[in-house]
């Protein structure tokens, strides 16, 4: 094992690598998503083909960020594993539960506009945010 | 679970950052178990017991005996 002067080794600068990759693969995943969505209304008008084109590479970036996410997470120290594994924990568990009752509302017309997937999204990943910082803060 | 890691990482005059590169986790994850905040795995308790060359039960001792 190669440790520098200042402690960092081997293993930090492999667990910094695999951070930036997943980092890389995260924003070529959501600049395609936004490439699909605005790219029909203002660059190519229409024209189906590069859209098609847009979402295979988007899907194709997806699969990219998940393996690099797998990768990252095996990366990561026995507490860090822990400190994700409880913050996908809460935030799968806050998604299903509010995105069910999210739903409800809509199907019933409890709520006068349509529930909206991209709603779901934004609270899981706000969700995940917190509990990270909360298992970083519980652990410092 | 205490423990003596902090005392013999002293005794060793290493930094946190030190141990934590020996035993290949985060400075992070060597001061939540100095503190007492977070109990590692048996692998890793061996790994800092090879680490000190003790014993695991001369670094980890169980808070209920």
């Amino acid at each position: 094992m190669g440790i520098m002067k200042d402690g960092s080794n081997d293993w930090a600068a492999n667990t910094a690598r695999n951070t930036v990759r997943l980092g890389y693969w995260t924003g070529a995943w959501l600049l395609t998503i936004a490439l699909a969505n605005f790219g029909p209304v203002f660059i190519w008008h229409g024209n189906q083909l590069p859209t098609i084109l847009v979402i295979l590479a988007n899907i194709g970036f997806g699969i990219g960020m998940i393996m690099a996410n797998k990768r990252h997470l095996n990366g990561l120290d026995e507490m860090h594993q822990k400190i994700q594994l409880e913050a996908m924990a809460l935030s799968l568990g806050v998604g299903l539960v509010l995105g069910f009752g999210y739903s409800n509302l809509d199907d019933t017309n409890v709520i006068a506009f349509d529930a909206d997937f991209s709603h779901l999204v934004i609270l899981m990943s706000l969700t995940y945010l917190a509990g990270v910082f909360a298992g970083l803060k519980r652990y410092r | 679970m205490k423990n003596r890691l902090k005392v013999l990482r002293a005794e060793r005059d290493w930094t946190q950052a030190q141990l934590a590169a020996e035993l290949e986790v985060s400075r992070q994850t060597v001061n939540a178990i100095e503190n007492g905040k977070f109990d590692p795995s048996l692998p890793l308790a061996f790994k800092a017991a090879r680490l000190f060359e003790l014993a695991i039960e001369d670094i980890f001792q169980d808070e209920m005996v």
